[in-house]
């Protein structure tokens, strides 16, 4: 044991030394800060203004119109219907793009490519996708389904190949040394270590689909997104909260489900 | 091919994880006769590298293995799959899906007699269900059928694994340290499993062992690996002090 006592004769380095590039970013970040809340010209009066006009809205949305139900409903129907088709369109096909993507089972240029497919799905928010898609198939449901097909396979893709690359290789080897076909070791070694999580992930998309259904339809994708933001332009507030009410029942809705749903599985 | 069946034959067998740096360096022997035969040695000298090479979940680097009058290390895809199925494998960790359950583990034995569709629609033989119920009534487990692989003990574990093995109807066993995970009394039920299923069956069983006087209980011959070669082949009577110093090397373990 070097003896804790004894007074050496050099003295050591500080382990934790002041970084003045570390410190010097921090001071240029603080300083970005208060630059940015001047440029925006954002202060306490134009906060007030501000929180006037909220006022205004709230007294106008206030009770909330649900005369025109008819329209309400159509819309609420055709969003449900995108989230349902792009859900499970969206699912099956990550099904495959995971295992593609999986990098345990998957030679790398393979996995590699599908990879970069993933990513690229992810790369844009859907209303960037679903503005694409109008311009590509036209106004209406069918770009809102192929908006949220992407968005799914670029969420749940990723999460499936990583669920898959976390396994226990030793159930695969089990399972591949009785003589098994490749897609009956998938069906026995995998999916039983892997089935569970997916139920959870895809859960998790759909109720992700299903707010997302409300919203491809403010850029004409179809949905009650549409019928929201032509209400919002006609100045119709009270229908606004209308429909805002919906949405949030609609959520809620499936929260119920889908804590059923997870305690089946 | 001789009046006395041939059951495996394994010739110049080379395997290197590296390149250079061989991990097998050339086994050479043939196993003629029904039975338990323990491989002993070192751990990393090659003997789970050997049994994996046989059945190919490793890829050999040289050499020949002869199984069914067919080269194991030429084969590939449907043919590689029909010898697979042949030879059974039970795992030092047991390696039982741990999700499914344990009649399921047993009846997984089939999957490589049946198309991938119908293992989806988990569609057996009923000669399969009838044979996968015997079998775990054999190992003394026919009350767990119904219970997930995951709630068993090691030891009840490693029945299953036998029995999914047997399930494979095979022409010879690979047992991968099948008791090293277990206690001692544990381990020598499973060594009388393996036993009893080899001789009803007429198959011989490929057993790699830590433990020098449980091979000598079981086996009726021994092979000796150290440093990637068979230092050792005969019968489990004529192992000396001076075999065991040369397959572990160093000598105080010895008493």
């Amino acid at each position: 044991m070097a003896g804790l006592n004894k007074q050496t004769a050099s003295t050591q380095h500080n382990p934790f030394p002041r970084n003045w590039w570390v410190s010097g970013l921090w001071l240029v970040a603080a300083i970005y800060l208060v630059y940015s809340v001047n440029a925006m010209g954002l202060d306490w009066d134009r906060f007030t203004a501000g929180l006037g006009h909220a006022d205004n809205l709230l007294s106008r949305m206030f009770p909330p119109n649900f005369s025109r139900w008819e329209l309400l409903l159509e819309g609420l129907i055709e969003s449900l219907e995108i989230a349902v088709i792009s859900s499970v369109v969206g699912i099956f096909l990550s099904l495959f793009i995971g295992l593609l993507a999986a990098r345990n089972f998957m030679p790398n240029w393979i996995s590699t490519p599908v990879r970069g497919f993933i990513a690229l799905c992810r790369s844009f928010h859907p209303v960037i996708i679903a503005i694409l898609f109008v311009k590509s198939v036209g106004f209406g449901a069918l770009a809102g389904i192929l908006t949220l097909v992407i968005a799914t396979i670029g969420f749940i893709a990723k999460l499936f190949a990583e669920a898959i690359e976390e396994i226990s290789f030793k159930q695969v080897e089990a399972i591949r040394a009785t003589g098994a076909s490749f897609v009956s070791v998938i069906l026995f070694a995998v999916m039983p270590q892997v089935f569970s999580r997916f139920i959870g992930f895809a859960t998790y998309q759909f109720d992700s689909n299903l707010r997302n259904s409300t919203m491809v339809g403010i850029v004409g994708a179809g949905g009650l997104g549409g019928t929201l933001f032509s209400a919002f332009q006609r100045f119709d507030y009270d229908f606004v909260a209308a429909i805002l009410i919906t949405i949030i029942a609609l959520i809620l809705f499936w929260e119920f489900l889908s804590t059923l749903v997870r305690r089946i599985f | 091919m001789s009046a006395a069946q041939r059951f495996l034959e394994v010739k110049g067998l080379k395997k290197e994880y590296v390149a250079g740096n061989p991990i097998l360096k050339g086994v050479d022997f043939s196993i003629d006769s029904p039975g338990i035969v323990a491989i002993i040695g070192p751990s990393g000298t090659g003997k789970s590298t050997l049994l994996r090479c046989i059945n190919r979940l490793i890829e050999p680097t040289a050499g020949q293995i002869i199984f069914d009058n067919s080269d194991v290390c030429l084969a590939s895809g449907k043919v590689l799959r029909h010898l697979r199925r042949q030879v059974a494998m039970v795992f030092q960790e047991y390696n039982l899906v741990e999700r499914l359950s344990v009649i399921e583990n047993v009846l997984s034995g089939r999957l490589g007699y049946m198309t991938s569709w119908q293992a989806w629609r988990r569609n057996y033989l009923q000669s399969d269900i009838n044979n996968a119920y015997e079998l775990l009534a054999a190992v003394g487990l026919e009350e767990h059928a119904n219970k997930r692989a995951d709630s068993l003990s090691g030891g009840q574990r490693q029945r299953v694994g036998i029995a999914r093995a047997v399930m494979q109807d095979p022409r010879i066993i690979l047992a991968d340290e099948p008791t090293s995970s277990l206690d001692p009394k544990t381990a020598v039920e499973i060594m009388e499993l393996l036993e009893k299923f080899a001789s009803e069956k007429n198959i011989p069983a490929l057993v790699n062992m830590h433990d020098v006087k449980l091979a000598q209980r079981f086996a009726k011959r021994i092979i000796g690996m150290s440093n990637g070669h068979i230092v050792y082949d005969g019968a489990p009577e004529g192992i000396t002090d001076e075999h065991l110093k040369k397959i572990y090397g160093g000598e105080s373990w010895l008493d």
